[in-house]
């Protein structure tokens, strides 16, 4: 059986036709499967919805109740039988119920990675199940950070950049942008991690991702929505946002605001500049080039299909290890989480716009 | 050198003065000698290499990396320094085994797959650093790793006595010690130029803060001073004594005016001051210490080095002062060090040679730097061809001979004449200019007045009022009062400028862009155009940017009509709606018109801001492009010789 016998690539996304299901379908579909609870991934409308049930808890937070029209909770390591395909789904190591859906089928394994990050020292990420290596035939690997100019190194020393310029600037706040499901908490539990106690404050539109978060045992420390706070109780204070938020009216509530940017991206200075970012932060929740081309590696996969992102280097990288590679275009994929401001993504640029017209405040 | 990146990458993304101040400030407070020493030598610029050039960059990365994947990061970053900064590979991941010689990426989380087989093929770069050699890098190079971080002082060090075929292997060496912050500052400070946004100025600044000086106090000390500073460092932290020595010709913080409109008028006593006028060029110091003990002799001036001078002010290094100063006249031997300083303080001596060999008696001229031609004063827009020159040809010093307007007297000789009324320092300046009687050099001439009526004609008219042909060259009046003193800084009452008034027109909103800091949220940067003929119709061309000028109130009405009239976005642009009955018209002031090719309008306006805001114009009734080209050929034929 060839791999493409089991996974095809329909309109709406990767389709098993063994199991009759899709993964992290673009469209609204009878069955799907999600890797995790990034709006890119995850849509509302499918008639079924298997997921981890923290993904499927994110969604709901997200989309309400009605999201699905029915859902059903798996863990990472059990075993599932869809009609002609067994699944199973692995820590993915990108978000909070993130994972990579395995599915094998007539003796072959084929690996859907959704978005990872596979990090050597597990506690730089204290709020989600590390990254888990399983071996397949083909593996499936986004490419977001698939340029060797991007190795994102050690988060610690970005939290202790902030750290030291929030003591620099004590009369002054300091506005993190960090997109609103994994990041925003990640980059709080590192900056307690670093021993920062004091309370650190919220845009209202992370608020419900953030109490889920820490629902589920992750310790936050005191958390105070900006929503109320006065000017001069926000000085030398850490506020966490969406990064649209740093270039909207929402910040003039802030004394002399120093603005951050957690985001892989921030690792190129151009990109950094255009969103006018002072404090850029290079910390991300996707692999880097090396974390990419270890892990492709490392599955022991002859076959490579690469999803959004710079495919065209990670393509050739396998070319020159003889692995067989192909890029796998999927429309609607890299629209949230680590896309820059909306601002050059012309499919969310139009939400954008709406977010700014109606006065770009707190939702 | 980890710090110092840090220091540099900080400032490069920084866009507040008073935040960059108290960066470098405190990286001074907390850094040690020798490092911070220099690192205040790059920040003042008083560092150069011989520069590695971006060949020999190139030529590096191409040694240890896949050209396809070069030329993919090259496209997506833009820019080389920062691509090789950021795509140098680690030495360890060079070392594991790879089917591609040289090439070896990975070795990442998930290490077992690029496990090292201890069978190390070393690049080639990492080959000429492992293999013996007979030349070793001089003055150890390699030492950084004694103590785990390459240091800064070790950088410099090297550098200054490396030979170039050296060069590349050295830098081979550092780039692999350092991670992607230092690479960047590294490649930045051995091919010069930091770019952070910093002015010698501003450094120095920051180091007075350190201990509570004033920026004027370092200025007045840096002749003597050479990097690392060790005794100037101990002295702000109070661990010595003040360094001797100091600059025989030092820069005086200038007294400035404050700005007046014809109501203020009337509260003032016409016979408490004297009146001049306003010279639109650069407002200059020009200083001659007297004559040391042993007549000096300086060598001749060194012709011009490519490089040299691209801000217009690069304070040279201590050591090199003395080469700027041409040989003194034959007969005169009075006059020591000769200095020309711009109004903020900055050494812009390299780029007047012709005036500062003017300056052959000991004193200190507070005046406007012109351009004069056939014995007429040329307008700014001829000024601003001399300006910003890399090199200072004799071509450019004999089309443009630089040209020195006297407007007072702040010392003769060795005596201080800042306490004097204003009314004596001109008459001691009177008689100074006769003495030097050097033609570069004239006295700003008094405006005969005994009625504010009669000042306001001579503003109105300055050619009628004694300015004769260099009226053009008059951009306002000033009033000084008789009794006056020198003072730093702009005191209210002593001195007023009175400026003609500006250039007028109605233009149209086209782009915004957010501003930063306290503004970041705003749009506050406007490019505004004009109507012109175009293709189909008529279509509008823009003219200019302006960032000032409205209030605080009119900022969040332009930016509010920003935000709901955007038509299309680009990163922190919006191009606004700017139709003939749509849009937003600004009525724009500025001081000065000129021709120019890097506008698609062909002029360029000099100090244009918002003047106010014409929510009442439709944008078609906005001026014509024309009508600009009309204004220029009219200053061009006011002023011209």
């Amino acid at each position: 059986m060839r791999p493409e016998d089991i996974l095809v690539l329909t309109p709406a996304g990767l389709c098993c036709k063994h199991g009759d299901f899709h993964i992290d379908p673009t469209r609204p579909v009878q069955r799907a499967l999600i890797t995790h609870a990034h709006a890119d991934h995850a849509r509302a409308g499918h008639g079924a919805v298997l997921a981890t049930a923290a993904t499927l808890d994110l969604m709901r937070l997200r989309y309400g109740d009605t999201f699905a029209g029915t859902t059903q909770a798996v863990r990472y390591g059990e075993r599932l039988t869809l009609d002609g395909a067994t699944v199973t789904f692995h820590p993915a190591g990108h978000v909070l119920g993130s994972a990579q859906i395995a599915v094998e089928a007539g003796g072959l394994r084929i690996v859907a990675s959704g978005d990872y990050k596979n990090v050597a020292d597990p506690t730089c990420d204290p709020t989600c199940a590390p990254f888990e290596l399983v071996p397949c035939d083909v593996f499936i690997t986004e490419a977001t950070f698939a340029l060797p100019v991007f190795r994102h190194g050690d988060p610690r020393g970005e939290i202790g950049k902030l750290l030291h310029s929030v003591a620099l600037f004590p009369e002054r706040a300091h506005l993190v942008g960090a997109y609103s499901l994994g990041k925003a908490q990640r980059v709080i539990a590192l900056i307690r991690r670093a021993g920062y106690a004091a309370p650190i404050y919220l845009h209202g539109a992370m608020a419900s991702i953030t109490h889920y978060y820490q629902s589920r045992g992750i310790a936050l420390g005191e958390l105070r929505p900006v929503r109320g706070a006065g000017k001069t109780e926000l000085a030398g204070t850490i506020t966490l946002c969406p990064p649209s938020a740093l270039a909207d009216i929402w910040t003039r509530r802030f004394p002399d605001p120093v603005t951050a940017f957690a985001s892989g991206w921030m690792r190129v200075r151009a990109r950094a500049r255009q969103q006018g970012v002072m404090l850029p932060l290079v910390i991300s929740d996707h692999a880097d080039w090396d974390g990419l081309t270890a892990t492709v590696a490392a599955t022991g996969a002859s076959d490579i299909w690469v999803t959004h992102g710079q495919e065209d280097a990670l393509v050739y990288w396998c070319g020159t290890r003889g692995l067989k590679a192909r890029p796998l275009d999927i429309v609607g994929y890299g629209d949230e989480d680590e896309g820059l401001d909306g601002e050059t993504q012309a499919s969310s640029s139009r939400q954008r716009q709406a977010e700014d017209d109606d006065g770009g405040e707190e939702s | 050198m980890k710090r110092f990146a840090e220091l540099l990458d900080r400032l490069a993304y920084e866009p507040a003065r008073n935040a960059k101040l108290r960066l470098m400030t405190e990286y001074f407070r907390s850094t040690a000698d020798p490092e911070r020493g220099w690192a205040l030598a790059a920040l003042t610029g008083a560092l150069s290499f011989a520069h590695a050039k971006p060949g020999l960059i190139r030529n590096l990365i191409a040694e240890c990396t896949d050209p396809v994947l070069f030329g993919l990061s090259y496209d997506y970053v833009g820019d080389l320094s920062e691509t090789v900064a950021l795509l140098w590979p680690s030495p360890l991941a060079r070392r594991t085994p790879s089917p591609l010689a040289g090439e070896g990426w990975g070795g990442g989380a998930g290490g077992e797959a690029q496990a090292s087989t201890g069978a190390e093929r070393a690049s080639p770069v990492f080959a000429d650093l492992t293999t013996p050699t007979p030349t070793p890098s001089p003055q150890g190079g390699g030492e950084q790793r004694a103590d785990g971080e390459l240091k800064l002082s070790t950088v410099v060090e090297t550098l200054t006595t490396l030979g170039k075929a050296q060069l590349p292997r050295q830098l081979a060496h550092w780039l692999d010690a350092l991670d992607e912050t230092g690479r960047w500052a590294l490649i930045k400070l051995v091919t010069g130029g930091l770019r952070v946004g910093v002015s010698a100025r501003l450094a120095k600044t920051a180091v007075a803060a350190l201990g509570g000086k004033e920026a004027q106090e370092i200025e007045l000390m840096w002749p003597g001073r050479a990097p690392p500073y060790i005794e100037l460092f101990a002295w702000l932290e109070g661990r010595a004594e003040k360094p001797a020595g100091g600059d025989p010709a030092p820069f005086r913080p200038p007294m400035l005016a404050q700005a007046l409109d014809e109501p203020d008028l009337a509260a003032l006593d016409p016979a408490d001051f004297l009146a001049e006028w306003k010279w639109d060029g650069i407002r200059v110091q020009a200083v001659a210490a007297p004559s040391p003990h042993a007549p000096d002799q300086p060598p001749p001036l060194p012709p011009p080095q490519a490089g040299e001078g691209k801000s217009m002010n690069p304070p040279p290094p201590a050591g090199e002062r003395k080469s700027m100063n041409p040989p003194p006249r034959a007969g005169e031997g009075g006059v020591g060090a000769r200095r020309l300083y711009s109004r903020t303080g900055e050494d812009i001596s390299k780029s007047f040679p012709d005036l500062i060999a003017a300056l052959h008696l000991p004193g200190a001229i507070d005046g406007e730097l012109l351009i004069k031609r056939g014995g007429l004063v040329q307008s700014f827009n001829v000024l601003q061809q001399r300006l910003n020159r890399k090199t200072v040809t004799p071509k450019l010093t004999a089309d443009f001979p630089a040209h020195l307007r006297a407007y007072d007297l702040l010392a003769d000789g060795d005596e201080d004449l800042r306490g004097l009324p204003f009314a004596a320092r001109r008459t001691r300046l009177q008689d100074f200019v006769a003495r030097l009687d050097d033609e570069r050099v004239d006295l700003s001439p008094l405006v005969a007045f005994s009625t504010w009526d009669d000042l306001i004609a001579a503003r109105q008219n300055p050619a009628a009022a004694g300015a004769g042909p260099d009226a053009a060259a008059v951009e306002g009046v000033m009033l000084k009062r008789r009794e006056a003193a020198y003072l730093p800084g702009r005191p209210k009452g002593p001195w007023w400028k009175w400026k003609r008034d500006p250039f007028i027109i109605d233009t149209v909103l086209m782009y915004a862009q957010r501003g930063h800091g306290k503004r970041s949220s705003y749009y506050s940067d406007y490019t505004f155009s004009v109507w012109t003929k175009g293709e189909s119709g008529d279509e509008l061309v823009p003219v200019g940017k302006a960032y000032f000028g409205f209030t605080d109130e009119e900022l969040v009405q332009i930016d509010r009509y920003v935000r709901r009239n955007t038509i299309e976005r680009f990163g922190p642009v919006r191009e606004v709606v700017h139709e003939p009955d749509r849009g937003l018209v600004l009525e724009v002031a500025f001081e000065g018109l000129q021709r120019s090719t890097r506008h698609k309008s062909g002029v360029a306006m000099r100090f244009p801001r918002i003047n106010r805001l014409r929510w009442d114009k439709p944008p078609g009734e906005a001026d014509r492009l024309e009508r600009l080209e009309t204004l220029i050929a009219q200053i061009d034929q006011a002023r011209a010789p």
